[in-house]
């Protein structure tokens, strides 16, 4: 396929015995967009995540991930960690960090985790593990920068609100070098403010890191604002795929919506 | 009439101190027999025993000014518990600010090596030569080991033992002190056995760890309990090759010639004292640095969070085996030393009390912490030479386990952590209990 795309899903279905998570589902995420995943609650959006991670394994289709110089690798059969170094970056939809460590540390942890393990070095702490030290330690406080944690370093992440939480989060992934940022629901449990300073934050990774990004969200305000384009899931498929536009004024939408919860169909117009 | 006894705090905490301290009462005092069913109970209160070495009194008498004891300690904590504890760690806050500073952690851990080293000078006992080697320096190597596996990784190895029988039974092996012949027909000194033993644990560490470390949390524990036994059951069965239930052939001691050194290991206990001492000082300074350094950090990661370590490309599985070979490598070297040193090893000596007793070292010192560690098996293995050496009246081996239950129980209740705990697994124990943090989730095994 062409190298203009990121990741190139083509007819994945995923089941958990009797249940279908993911049925026949293709779409594309071109390099560079901001791409978002809608649908009502239980219509396979984390699935859809998890697999294009490495996390499950879908029993059917194919995901092509457009790694490092156009790259193509194909993730179904890929270990999360493996993943990960291909150049896929992601959070949690209940944000998982670790919780103990500080936010320094959570983060360095990301920045280091690609270098080879190197026991005796790490044991010895010879001038090449130093240096690697320093780069990572350097490069840990330009992301806590970036995301706007620089002052809270040495907090304990468990002690972090929700909204700086996910900027942890978007920091400890982009310190794994990814081409692609997945997120899920990053706007859950955020109050106004820490919304609005979200939204500029993931514009900015994409515009100053190049980073791609795929975006899983409630919020049709945040969507709207910053989807270039938008695919809808209901019960595992794709009902439809567009520009923000394109979508509100899409029936099918508005009809899966409506059978779930009539506030979010509200929001959506 | 009970009920509202029940009901009065201080009535109920004296009725739990009585009642805790009568089953104390009966469990260690002297066994019945068929004939007379009920005498061990009858004796467990009226034999005579000494008041703390003050006068000869029935034992009720004894226990139950230890009974009062206790509702008294236990009433005092209650009641000005927060001020003692405050307290406490005010007059602590100086030597623990201290213990922060590099110069003074070097310092003090100087003197102790340097105090490790003339112990064999200051106590001279037989007994307790021997007990420093063969009780203290190999456990508190082992517990560091275990350690690693344990603490650091977070993974719940039952069967550390299987570990330290592959060391005794490679020392055997490559010394022709076993039906199978040595590697290549030579009789190796025992001193080269040292690196081929932690070199053969250690890969033992990556075959038994690579397929089973996929498990988690229960699920690892129940596989490694089996390594254990399967490891004991083959020294056991295979006569062939390692002798059987009637152990290896005699195990020649090491010796050092090179050059102009010639060092020979007799059978005097502080040679291998010194060596185990100087194995105990390698391994320390290892694995602390290992785990300031990257290793350390995915180790934790791993442990705190498995799904979002490997989100930002951690291989769990490979940092896994890791911890379980470098663990396994300090229980090969103990292997060495004790076969060495005993001239003799059997099946019977590998058992699963052993690696619980490890692990038993590792919780009380404080999991992931070195310094707790070192201290915990110091602390617990002393005590038990004590009681090796001048068992207190009324004390039977068969209590041990009894003692160090309780033991265990208390520390859960007032230092979950351990003795001397590690600063993250005090924290990571605080906020599993407020909810937070996937410690538990791990724990059950819960995948995403
Ligand atoms: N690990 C799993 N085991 C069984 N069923 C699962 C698992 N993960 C997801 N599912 C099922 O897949 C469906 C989609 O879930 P999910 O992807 O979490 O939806 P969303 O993120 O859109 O709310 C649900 O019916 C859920 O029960
Ligand atoms: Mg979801």
């Amino acid at each position: 396929m062409t190298s203009d795309l990121i990741f190139d899903v083509q007819n994945v279905t995923l089941r958990f015995g009797g249940v279908i998570s993911l049925s026949d589902v293709s779409l594309n995420h071109k390099r560079g967009e901001i791409l978002a995943v809608i649908g009502p609650n239980g219509a396979g959006k984390t699935s859809l995540f998890n697999s294009l991670t490495g996390v499950y394994q879908p029993q059917e289709g194919s995901i092509t991930f457009f790694g490092r110089n156009a790259k193509p690798i194909s993730i179904i059969g890929k270990k999360a960690h493996r993943v990960s170094t291909a150049g896929v970056a992601r959070t949690f939809q209940a944000s998982r960090m670790f919780s103990a460590l500080t936010t320094f540390e959570n983060v360095k942890i990301g920045a280091e985790s690609h270098r080879g393990i190197g026991v005796l070095g790490a044991m010895v702490k010879g001038p090449a593990t130093r240096r690697g030290e320093k780069m990572s330690d350097a490069r840990t406080i330009e992301l806590l920068d970036f995301v706007g944690l620089r002052d809270k370093a040495n907090t304990i992440s468990a002690s972090l609100s929700y909204g700086d939480r996910r900027r942890l989060e978007i920091a400890r992934g982009l310190a794994t070098n990814p081409q692609v940022l997945l997120l899920d629901e990053p706007a859950a449990g955020t109050n106004p403010a820490e919304k609005i300073q979200l939204t500029q934050l993931i514009r900015k990774v994409r515009d100053e890191m190049g980073v791609s990004i795929l975006l899983i969200e409630h919020d049709m305000k945040l969507v709207m604002a910053l989807a270039e384009r938008l695919y809808v899931l209901n019960f595992g498929s794709v009902i439809a795929e567009g520009t923000p536009d394109e979508i509100r004024a899409n029936a099918a939408v508005v009809e899966a919506y409506l059978g779930s919860t009539t506030s979010d169909a509200e929001e959506l117009k | 009439m009970i009920a509202s006894f029940w009901r009065n705090p201080h009535a109920r905490r004296l009725g739990i101190s009585i009642v805790a301290i009568a089953v104390l009462e009966l469990m260690t005092g002297p066994p019945g027999n068929s004939e007379a069913p009920t005498a061990g109970i009858r004796e467990s209160f009226l034999e005579a025993s000494s008041f703390f070495g003050l006068f000869r009194t029935a034992r009720w008498v004894v226990f139950f000014f230890v009974a009062i004891l206790m509702f008294a300690i236990w009433t005092l904590l209650l009641w000005k518990g927060s001020r003692i504890r405050s307290g406490i760690s005010s007059v602590l806050a100086a030597p623990r600010a201290a213990s922060q500073r590099r110069p003074v952690r070097w310092g003090v851990g100087l003197a102790l090596l340097v105090l490790a080293f003339m112990m064999p000078h200051i106590e001279t006992d037989p007994f307790w030569q021997a007990a420093m080697v063969e009780q203290i320096a190999v456990y508190v190597l082992l517990a560091i080991g275990l350690n690693v596996v344990v603490g650091f990784a977070g993974l719940l190895d039952l069967g550390f033992v299987a570990f330290y029988a592959i060391g005794a039974y490679t020392t055997a092996w490559v010394t022709g002190a076993l039906p199978t012949p040595p590697p290549f027909h030579i009789h190796f000194n025992p001193f080269f056995a040292i690196p081929m033993a932690i070199g053969i644990a250690m890969l033992a560490g990556i075959i038994l760890g690579a397929p089973t470390l996929r498990l988690r949390g229960d699920y690892l524990a129940i596989v490694t309990l089996g390594f254990g036994e399967i490891i004991t059951i083959f020294a056991n069965n295979l006569y062939g090759i390692t002798g059987g239930s009637q152990g290896s052939n005699p195990i020649p001691h090491p010796s050092l010639h090179l050059g102009p050194i010639h060092y020979v290991w007799g059978l005097k206990p502080v040679p291998y004292y010194y060596l185990t001492l100087t194995f105990v000082v390698i391994f320390l300074v290892a694995f602390s640095l290992l785990e300031h350094s990257r290793v350390g950090r995915a180790w934790t990661a791993i442990r705190e969070d498995e799904v979002a370590a490997e989100s930002v490309g951690i291989n769990p599985l490979k940092y896994k085996v890791m911890a379980f070979a470098i663990g396994a490598s300090t229980a090969g070297f103990a292997g060495v030393v004790t076969a060495s040193q005993s001239n003799q090893i059997f099946p019977s000596s590998f058992t699963l009390q052993f690696s619980i007793n490890i692990l038993v070292l590792v919780i009380f010192g404080g999991m992931g912490s070195i310094a707790g560690v070192v201290i915990g098996a110091l602390i617990i293995q002393t005590a038990y030479s004590f009681l090796l050496h001048s068992p207190p009246q009324g004390y039977q081996p068969a209590d041990l386990y009894m003692y160090l239950g309780a033991l265990l129980v208390i520390m859960m209740i007032f230092r979950p952590a351990g003795l001397v705990p590690s600063r993250r697994r005090k924290r990571e124990i605080r906020l599993s209990e407020s909810g937070e943090g996937h410690m538990d989730e791990v724990l059950t095994g819960d995948t995403p």
